[in-house]
């Protein structure tokens, strides 16, 4: 018959590493069944409930006492392991030693000056003050805990922001700076790329590889898994972003993030745009409409992006600019796109291409519901109207063989005061209209010069489809086009490519200004020697001893003994009374 | 709207300006504010005849003997229980005195007058060790040594403090940290540099050859001649920083072998108290932890205003009590850094590249560290008239400060 014994130290606290290990040991000892050392919280007694050793004491406890469970085959056993519970507790590992623990993260600061950064890894419940502590010291975060809600995440990457500080997740397992790895994070050599990570281990599969490849790094710097989610915006990310784009070792950036808000995936992309430099990007999940987009390079995984960044850092691309664009040829009022298609599947395909540029494209055929376009004889917005859909070929040609409905509608789209592009495709060959190009080309010359008295530029874009072989004859079609005016080329994509940067550009154009990046990181200081406060497990002290930066282990107690009222008072003594 | 940081800041700051001077004695009765021929004082906060500790009931036994109040013992207890005396602590009336601390009408006092602020406090004149008044013991050899005190050193020693124009204690206090000294437990040096700057003066002033022989002696022998005008200078200290709208500084720290108790700052004459503990401390032989009385005395006033346990750092001699590495002290001095308001601008540390000493003990930063002050300390028997059993550390209750934090919530609206 086994033995329990349980023993409940009240306002004591311990990092969960050091209960473990007294669980271990004590778990090793002579005539010992089981051993279980955990803090009272509900969920870690389900968790003694589950292996049965769930005492009455156990029971009662709450979250700031110290429980100590031991079953045993007799009695003797029992007490015999309680009694060395406190020579485990004391008994240090090496390697984290210090001859003086602070207790607050100020004496730390009075202690290691240099020290930019702060590690928290104590339990989730006292994180958020713990980290609202070391901003308010002006310390850059590196917040490995868990359980920190959403609200204080946004509460606390916000605070940071407004004072320009990176407060690294929570829930952020991995952090390289400056060639020290912090809390879990691999022996990286320095080198020419950055990394931004809503993924822990993301950003160690991306940094070990780049070492793998012979290259290294600046910074990896993780932001918390759910850094990229909606609610909370990317806060930490951009911020992280904005470091890289702005320093000077930094060649590459490679982003990389756990499944991302789409919107807010494609908000951090436009920042992305403007680094200035090459930007590797791989969101898990986000579907992939183009290998390179400008500056931004897509890569199918983790592995692909470190290959792509090594490659980019090696020989650095060509970067165009939207210089090309002819953005200030367009009036203030001109936003739309009227794409008008004989061709069904590049008429998808358009509709595909943009939705990489910009989020809302209207269609008579659209591949998402959501942007039906409520009547195919009316254009709104940007919209791709098929004009082989069967509402318009009732009673009439097949717009391959007539052109008279798709060029009525041209003089309408080219009317509409909002349209700045006209998209049309021209698909020739056999079966098709003998020479399509002599009807739509005189038609596009008039409106482009129509709109030009009107005072505006029409960009009108073809692209055609067919062979020199065909008996209209590619060559002959695409002069007619071109001499017409628009903008011709035998590729769909490039076409819509091309396109979609307009729009994008123009409703950037329409966007109010900056982003709100609040202050930004001082770089400087971030490049600084790595120095750092560890508040929580006593590892990652041990980390930084072995890795030769110098730290400071700060000897944390839950504030007031854990103790609701007192906390409760102690923090509104902190701050302004209403 | 009360800004705490403010407030604090400025209590400190009038603790480390205040400049305290020794300047005469004069007896109790003429000069201690309150004082009346039928009132006794002790020291920490207020406690009944019933809650008495052994060592503040034999003091008080040995003072009535001595006023001539009472012809023996039992007639002195029965004096005591008959409600005809009247007890107060010391610290309602500008004293601070060691262990029991007990102030009779007729005792000389020395009058510490903080020059800054013009406060001036109290406190009687040091026994030296061995069987003594203050740890209770009241034999007839204890009350002779009284009376040559009253007749002889008194009156030689305010002589000489007029003749000279007074004794900066703050001064002695300052270079005695330098020296070895905490300020409380260890005041070898301190007491040696009173005593030569009296010595001269002595020399000139005294009755006769023979009074400056036995006086300078005396002061000579006590490594503790300093310390009663020690505690009154560093009552004016942190007298200057009390009763500061919304400062959450502890000005008074004290206990009477019973209770231990603290005042704070921006909450006026509240006493906030717990029981005392007992000192960890080193035993004289003879001696175990079961012979002692739990914590008492005045002295912690010290450490109230930045030296003492806080000054661990500069007087590793001191390193036996703490553990028994110069580490600890140093430890000791650091960790009462985490829950002071500032560092003394007078007394410095070497060791710490000459860190002022921590100052000023805040309630917030004692309850969220649960760090409570370590006091440097005697440790008297808990029987009357057996006197100190040994020295050591102790660190006040928590109860105390946590107390107080709610208070202060309630006053000022934190809840």
């Amino acid at each position: 018959m086994a033995t329990f014994k349980t023993e409940v130290r009240s306002g004591v606290y311990y990092d969960s590493a050091k209960l473990m290990s007294l669980q271990r040991s004590l778990a090793g000892l002579p005539g010992v069944l089981d051993a279980g050392v955990v803090m009272g919280t509900d969920s870690n007694k389900e968790l003694l409930a589950h292996i049965g050793l769930d005492t009455p004491e156990v029971k009662a406890t709450k979250p700031d006492d110290l429980a100590i469970v031991i079953k045993a085959e007799n009695e003797k056993a029992a007490l015999d392991a309680l009694a060395q519970v406190d020579g485990l507790l004391a008994a240090r590992k090496g390697g984290s030693e210090q001859e003086y623990q602070p207790r607050s993260i100020e004496s730390a600061t009075d202690m290691l000056p240099d020290a930019e950064w702060v590690i928290v890894s104590v339990a989730g419940r006292y994180a958020t003050a713990v980290t609202r502590e070391a901003l308010r010291l002006r310390k850059h975060v590196h917040l490995f805990s868990d359980n920190v809600s959403v609200e204080n995440e946004i509460e606390l990457k916000k605070e940071a922001r407004d004072l320009g500080l990176l407060v690294m997740g929570p829930d952020c397992g991995t952090a390289m700076v400056d060639g020290y790895g912090l809390a879990f994070a691999n022996k990286i050599r320095k080198g020419p790329i950055g990394i931004v990570a809503a993924a822990g281990t993301g950003l160690q599969q991306v940094a070990t590889r780049i070492h793998q490849l012979n290259s290294g790094i600046t910074f990896g710097i993780g932001t918390g898994g759910r850094d990229l989610k909606a609610e909370v915006g990317a806060i930490t990310f951009l911020m992280a972003l904005d470091v890289l784009a702005r320093d000077d070792d930094t060649k590459v950036i490679v982003l990389t993030s756990k499944p991302p808000s789409p919107k807010v995936a494609e908000e951090v992309l436009k920042v992305a745009r403007k680094a200035g430099k090459p930007v590797v990007v791989n969101f898990i999940a986000r579907p992939i409409t183009t290998t390179r987009d400008g500056n931004l390079f897509f890569a199918t995984g983790l592995d692909d992006a470190a290959r792509l960044a090594v490659e980019l850092a090696h020989n650095p691309p060509k970067l165009v600019s939207d210089a090309d664009l002819p953005i200030k040829k367009f009036t203030a009022k001109q936003k739309y796109l009227r794409g008008l298609f004989s061709g069904g599947t590049l008429a998808y395909e358009a509709q595909h291409i943009l939705y990489g540029y910009i989020p809302r494209v209207l269609a008579n055929s659209p591949i998402n519901k959501e942007f039906q376009l409520p009547d195919a004889f009316v254009s709104q917005e940007n919209c791709i109207v098929d004009l082989g859909e069967d509402e318009f070929t009732q009673g009439r040609l097949h717009p391959m063989m007539d052109n008279e409905l798709r060029i009525r509608r041209l003089y309408e789209e080219a009317k509409d005061p909002e349209v700045a592009v006209i998209l049309l495709d021209v698909v020739i060959g056999y079966g098709s209209h003998p020479d399509p190009a002599s009807e739509i080309a005189p038609a596009i010359a008039k409106c482009i010069a129509d709109a030009k008295k009107d005072g505006r530029h029409l960009e009108v874009v073809c692209v055609v489809c067919g062979t020199d072989e065909d008996p209209q004859n590619l060559n002959n079609q695409m002069a007619q086009l071109k001499a017409a005016g628009a903008l011709v080329d035998t590729s769909n994509e490039v076409i819509c490519r091309y396109v979609g940067r307009i729009l994008r550009a123009l409703a950037e154009r329409d966007e109010p200004k900056a982003h709100a990046l609040g202050k930004p990181v001082d770089l400087e200081k971030i490049k600084k020697p790595l120095a750092a406060i560890n508040v929580g497990l006593e590892s990652f002290a041990a980390n930084l001893k072995d890795q030769g930066a110098p730290y400071v282990q700060v000897d944390w107690k839950p504030p007031a003994g854990g103790n609701e009222k007192l906390m409760n008072i102690l923090q509104k003594m902190k701050s302004p009374r209403k | 709207m009360v800004d705490i940081e403010k407030a604090n800041a400025l209590a400190v700051e009038k603790f480390m300006e205040a400049r305290p001077v020794a300047i005469t004695l004069a007896k109790a009765l003429e000069i201690v504010p309150g004082m009346h021929e039928n009132m006794l004082l002790h020291a920490g906060p207020p406690v009944t005849f019933e809650r008495m500790s052994g060592p503040t009931k034999g003091a008080m036994i040995g003072a009535l003997l001595f006023e001539g109040k009472a012809k023996n013992p039992e007639e002195a207890e029965k004096l005591l229980k008959s409600g005809k005396i009247e007890f107060s602590p010391c610290h309602e009336h500008m004293c601070a005195a060691p262990m029991a601390g007990v102030i009779s009408p007729s005792q000389l006092v020395y009058v510490i007058e903080n020059q800054t602020h013009g406060i001036k406090c109290y406190s009687n004149l040091n026994e030296g060790r061995g069987k003594v008044l203050r740890m209770g013991a009241y034999s007839e050899d204890v009350l002779e040594k009284l009376r040559w005190m009253e007749a002889v050193l008194g009156p030689t020693i305010k002589t000489a403090l007029e003749a000279m124009g007074g004794i900066d204690v703050r001064a002695i206090l300052a270079k005695a940290l330098h020296s070895g000294d905490d300020g409380h437990n260890r005041l070898d040096t301190a007491s040696l540099l009173w005593t030569t700057q009296l010595a001269p003066y002595i020399a000139k002033t005294a009755k006769n050859t023979e009074t400056a022989f036995e006086v300078t002696k005396f002061l000579g022998e006590n490594a503790l001649s300093i310390l009663n005008p020690v505690m009154a200078g560093c009552k004016t200290m942190t007298a200057a920083g009390h009763n500061i709208e919304g400062s959450t500084i502890v000005t008074i720290m004290s206990r009477n072998g019973t209770d231990w108790g603290i005042k704070v700052s921006g909450l006026g004459d509240k006493w906030f108290t717990a029981p005392s503990p007992v000192v960890k401390a080193l035993y004289f032989p003879g001696f175990t932890e079961k012979d002692a009385c739990p914590d008492i005395g005045d002295s912690v006033i010290t450490e109230t205003a930045g030296i003492g346990g806080f000054a661990m750092a500069t007087a590793p001699a001191l390193v036996t009590f703490v553990g028994g590495e110069p580490r600890d002290a140093i430890n000791t001095t650091l960790d009462m850094y985490e829950i002071t308001e500032g560092e003394h601008k007078q007394f410095t540390i070497p060791f710490l590249d000459f860190r002022g000493t921590p100052t000023g003990v805040d309630i917030r930063k004692v309850v969220e560290k649960q760090i409570t002050p370590r006091v440097n300390t005697g440790v008297a028997h808990k029987d009357p008239g057996v006197g100190q059993v040994g020295a050591g550390v102790v660190s006040a209750p928590m109860k105390c400060f946590e107390d107080a934090l709610i208070a202060f919530a309630d006053k000022y609206g934190y809840n």
